[in-house]
């Protein structure tokens, strides 16, 4: 069964002490696609996918994983699997045993549990202490646990963490292929620049509630927003035909200009016409790192306006 | 199901549990082996404590004028007083005084045989409980109440009937009243019939309780027999069954037993020691029972705790109880499935542990020369069993404990201070016996009831107070006030689960 929303939180609210963690958390993980969780530590990415699993109750709101609470789910395993803490082990279990016990709570055959151990790579490590495992390998036996129900959801906190470059990269690959197969696969984490070329889409959060959500391709296509790159030897000379065709021209270092407003071949057409030479005209490749500054930026006065509210609250 | 498969696979899977219980096992067996090698040996080789028809210790001490009676028939007697003399509880030379313990016997007996332990049926007075009917050691009835005296004596017959023996007292022996029934265990033809007497050692309460001699002497009138009577070696013969005086009470200084015939069919007899079972107490001397062998399950039950508690408070330590609880969201199925595994391995480690150490603390008497207090195969088995549900419903608690407190140190001092420490204090002496009870009754501590085999007998008396080794409940009594903490704890855990962020 692929439901069509994945996993989908509304309105969840939450407080510890005087911490407001959720203040009506609302998204949706859709199926086909790796959707990235992202925000500052503490901006409520780990409560909202715990209380996804039920761990944590929230005061106000709802979280359904295919439909339902996580909390009814016969067998919760095989409709979505997770991985919240990679350290989460009893050190003097193997790697298979960790898996084994975890297979029978759902019924499943103890064959799952080495297939799901070949496909993360511990097979050779399958019967090792997980005391013993560095971080890269837990975080590859928390893998392991999520994938072991083959579930149509994925939940995975900050998988990244800890990761060698190839580590890094086999999870982008893996965390691909789940989505190409039609599983609804959501990654938090910190850093943008993790989700680099593996998120199709955005939730990105501060403050306990949703800033943007938002594919990743609109998000970039909005920021770059046409700024077009442009190498010269005559600089000033370029800036005065562009100027007039109501472009904004920015120096932006010894024959570089910075142009917006204007559509990179109407600039080589102008340019051409009126004879200015140029050796380079580029659109500025804008990184998901700089979209989600520019995003974060309006985050903070949102905040500081938020904070405002909080003190009557 | 599921919940219990993962959760029993959790616990194979992690070597130190798995060594500790099968630690808590061993542990218990060696504690019991360090504890009897330190013994002394006693110095003189106790002979072994005769067993009666029901497989427990008896005493079988008295003096017995007796003939054979090879078919059916009957004997009946007047008693007309029964006296006695009673040593100086001080052991001081010569301090004999006249008087009678309350269980002090005369009257009539028909046993299988002059064998120490053989069934019988017998029709007595006693010293201060009136007219009484006993068989085979443990079975007593009420008769006529009251003193036998010259003015106000008591009747007493006993009738034969095959296998069936049939007690009856009167005042007048004219109008007769059955006291009770006995039936001989084998329909055997010759048995020994006639008049005893006994009298158990007199029991000081006082001061943790001693004991001290006592003698008693019976008048008997007008012994009438009818039917089968042997006619060997003309008629009565006197003698003391049962040399060892066992845990009854021997001769006061300066008197022994015997018999005259006096006047009127009558007889004066005197003697010592009772026809009872043995019970705990004062009188007990240096003799083992069945809880001493078990006394290794302190080792166990510590150990056993130290794995309950962090069977689930490494979970909480490690971050592994969101796992489990997202494998398994019914909290209360995942505690159920928790407390299933620790009950069933601490059942399995208990009774095991108390199934060898029972046998094996047996041997180890026996080879230092103490004898054993036996008790019927039943209620062996219900210590041996009891200690491992006794195991068990800690294990529990246990688990529990470390559902409430989360930490390991603050459940184990918990549960190590709720079970053996009450237990240390009430029966290491630190409290007189009035508190010391109320703790037994009223702590998890209960608990160890299951585990006592001495037995508490309306028709001996004794001391019976956790100083001599008693529990104020029966065993299931006990184990029901330990399961009760359990459960409760259990449902604190439950409802702490429920309610708590995981």
């Amino acid at each position: 069964m692929r439901d069509d929303v994945g996993i989908e939180v509304a309105g969840l609210r939450k407080r510890f002490g005087a911490t407001q963690a959720l203040d009506g958390m609302t998204f949706a993980v859709r199926p086909g696609r790796v959707t990235g969780f992202v925000g500052p530590n503490g901006a409520g990415k780990s409560t909202t996918m715990r209380v996804v699993l039920g761990l944590d109750a929230p005061d106000a709101g709802r979280a359904l994983v295919g439909g339902r609470p996580y909390r009814s789910l016969r067998s919760p395993l095989t409709r979505l699997g997770s991985l919240l803490d990679a350290g989460a082990l009893q050190p003097s279990r193997t790697a298979r045993n960790h898996l084994l016990w975890l297979a029978h709570s759902q019924g499943l055959p103890a064959r799952r549990v080495d297939q799901v151990l070949e496909q993360v790579g511990l097979a050779d490590a399958a019967r090792r202490r997980a005391g013993g495992f560095s971080l890269g390998m837990r975080q590859r036996l928390g893998i392991a646990a999520a994938l072991l129900g083959d579930p149509p959801a994925l939940m995975l906190d900050e998988p990244f963490n800890g990761l060698d470059p190839e580590g890094i990269r086999w999870i982008r690959g893996l965390l691909t292929s789940l989505a190409a197969e039609g599983r609804a696969v959501l990654v938090s984490s910190h850093l943008m620049g993790e989700l680099e070329d593996v998120a199709d889409h955005l939730v990105v959060v501060g403050r306990g509630r949703v800033v943007a959500d938002t594919g990743v391709r609109e998000l970039l296509a909005g920021v770059a927003a046409g700024r077009v790159m442009l190498r010269t030897s005559e600089p000033l000379a370029a800036a005065e035909v562009l100027s007039h065709t109501g472009a904004t021209v920015q120096v932006t270092g010894p024959g570089t200009l910075g142009i917006t407003g204007l559509p990179g071949e109407a600039i080589v057409a102008r340019l051409t016409a009126a004879a200015v030479p140029f050796a380079e005209v580029a659109t500025h490749r804008v990184t998901l790192e700089e979209a989600y500054l520019a995003l974060t930026g309006d985050a903070v006065q949102y905040r500081s306006a938020d904070s405002a509210a909080g003190v009557e609250r | 199901m599921r919940a219990l498969h993962a959760e029993w696979t959790k616990f194979r899977t992690v070597r130190g549990w798995v060594l500790g219980s099968v630690g808590a096992m061993l542990a218990s067996v060696l504690f019991l082996l360090v504890g009897t090698a330190s013994s002394n040996q006693h110095p003189q080789g106790v002979t072994a404590l005769p067993v009666g028809p029901g497989g427990e210790a008896v005493n079988d001490s008295f003096y017995f004028v007796h003939r054979a009676l090879t078919g059916d028939g009957s004997i009946t007697v007047l008693v007309t007083a029964l006296t006695g003399v009673l040593a100086d509880p001080a052991g001081g030379p010569g301090g004999n005084t006249s008087g009678v313990t309350p269980w002090s016997k005369a009257g009539i007996l028909v046993k299988e045989s002059l064998d120490q332990g053989s069934p019988y049926a017998a029709m007595m007075v006693t010293g201060a409980h009136g007219v009484r009917m006993q068989n085979d050691f443990t079975h007593d009835r009420a008769g006529l109440a009251g003193s036998p005296s010259a003015a106000e004596p008591r009747w007493l017959r006993l009738v034969r009937t095959g296998r069936t023996v049939i007690g009856l007292d009167s005042i007048d022996g004219v109008r007769w009243t059955e006291v009770g029934a006995a039936r001989l265990p084998e329909p055997a033809t010759t048995v020994q019939v006639g008049l005893f007497v006994a009298a158990p050692a007199a029991v000081q309460a006082s001061g943790g309780g001693s004991s001290s001699p006592a003698t008693a002497t019976g008048d008997f009138r007008r012994v009438t027999l009818s039917g089968a009577w042997g006619q060997a070696a003309g008629g009565w013969q006197g003698g003391q069954v049962g040399g060892d005086a066992g845990t009854s009470g021997s001769y006061a200084p300066g008197t022994i037993g015997g018999w005259t015939a006096t006047t009127g069919e009558g007889f004066t007899v005197t003697g010592a020691g009772d026809i009872a079972p043995v019970v705990g107490g004062p009188a007990l001397g240096p003799a083992f029972t069945v809880e001493t062998f078990l006394v290794g399950t302190f080792v166990g039950l510590i150990v056993l705790t130290v794995v309950a508690v962090q069977f689930v408070t490494t979970e909480y330590r490690r971050g592994l109880l969101g796992q489990t609880l997202a494998a398994t969201p019914h909290r209360s199925r995942t505690l159920a499935a928790k407390a299933t595994v620790v009950a069933t391995v601490a059942f399995a480690v208990g009774a095991a542990a108390a199934t060898v150490s029972i046998p094996l603390g047996e041997l180890r008497a026996h080879a230092t020369h103490f004898a054993v207090l036996t008790v019927p195969t039943a209620v062996q088995a219900r210590a041996a069993l009891g200690t491992g549900l006794l195991l068990a419903a800690t294990a529990v608690l246990s688990l529990a404990l470390g559902v409430v407190l989360r930490r390991s140190a603050t459940a184990i001092t918990a549960v190590v201070a709720a079970t053996v420490f009450p237990h240390l204090l009430a029966f290491g002496g630190m409290l007189p016996s009035g508190p010391a009870e109320w703790v037994l009754r009223l702590t998890p501590a209960a608990g160890f009831a299951v585990q006592q085999t001495l037995p508490r007998h309306d028709q001996v008396l004794s001391v019976y107070a956790p100083s001599s080794g008693y529990f104020p409940l029966s065993p299931w009594g006990g184990l029901a006030v330990l399961g009760t903490w359990s459960a409760l704890a259990l449902a604190a855990a439950a409802m702490l689960l429920r309610r708590r962020d995981a």
